[in-house]
């Protein structure tokens, strides 16, 4: 069972994400990875996922590209590398078996879109049902958010900002 | 094998999801450019990320923001929102380390005049 237009956009999806792979420009390779962020964001407004489509447009698109414009620009931006040597040969086995091994279970999985899929039915519909009452906001991804988990919220801060201090630390010049 | 097969054509996202992960795995441990491997692990995190969402979807459901705040609410038209709550943390922390790894990257650049991985291997020795 799929939706509509989702097709499309999958094979949208990984014609970017194989460009982005395959240029040997590093920028060009960096500006198609942010049009892969931009038609991740459309397919999940297209699920049902604003909240998410938002924060990827926003953070994936936006901020990753431009931290991967801003180190190239300070650094090499092409691939100097002309003739690559031969893969590993254990990558060579093991990741395709990984995949086949993965596409022997697609057949265990639920189906996507439908409503009595085991993530649908355990505890998310108690969320959906009782959190107007308990917070009173209408977006219930805001309320498990900054409600339910707002400890969560507030432990992500914290990683943020130990990686913002880590940026600082190792990009500051030496005073000579 | 046919019922296999027809299982994995049912579900599209999920093929996806296998290609694009193992397409950035392969990436990240054959390439020697440094950026090169960052847009592989950039990959990966996505597609995970993607994967999980996908499973939230709900046919014939809206987007989990309650239509009416009187009525009592039926679960089945409202996409599941748990995984979405999870996912925004997994897409910022993913930036915040992708973040770190470009600085040092350009820390290295700085320091050994190259992104390739061989080369900083000689020029260590």
């Amino acid at each position: 069972m799929t939706f509509a237009y989702e097709i499309p956009l999958l094979i949208l999806l990984l014609v970017t994400a194989g460009g982005a792979i395959l240029m040997k420009d590093l920028m060009s390779a960096v500006l198609l990875l942010g049009c892969y962020s931009f038609f991740l964001a459309l397919v999940w407004a297209w699920l049902g996922a604003v909240d998410v489509a938002f924060v990827e447009v926003v953070v994936g698109a936006g901020l990753a590209t431009v931290l991967f414009l801003l180190t190239l620009f300070g650094t090499a931006p092409k691939d100097g590398r002309l003739r690559r040597p031969p893969p590993p040969l254990t990558a060579l086995i093991a990741l395709p078996l990984l995949g086949v091994l993965m596409l022997y279970a697609a057949k265990d999985l639920p189906e996507f879109g439908d409503p009595n899929s085991p993530a649908s039915t355990h505890i998310s519909p108690m969320y959906l049902e009782r959190s107007y009452q308990d917070t009173h906001t209408p977006n219930v991804v805001t309320s498990v958010l900054m409600d339910y988990r707002s400890l969560d919220t507030m432990v992500e801060t914290v990683v943020i900002f130990t990686a913002g201090i880590a940026c600082v630390l190792l990009l500051r010049r030496k005073v000579s | 094998m046919i019922d296999v097969l027809a299982a994995i054509f049912q579900r599209p996202n999920f093929l996806t999801f296998v290609i694009i992960f193992l397409w950035g795995f392969y990436i990240m441990i054959t390439r020697y450019n440094l950026v090169k491997k960052l847009i592989g692990m950039y990959l990966v995190q996505t597609s995970v990320i993607f994967f999980l969402v996908s499973i939230s979807a709900k046919k014939g459901a809206t987007v989990p923001i309650l239509v009416s705040t009187t009525d009592p609410v039926q679960a089945l038209d409202y996409s599941n929102p748990l995984p979405h709550v999870l996912t925004l943390t997994a897409i910022v922390v993913g930036v915040a380390t992708l973040g770190v790894a470009l600085a040092l990257c350009a820390a290295i650049y700085r320091t050994y005049g190259s992104l390739d991985e061989e080369e900083i291997l000689k020029r260590l020795e």
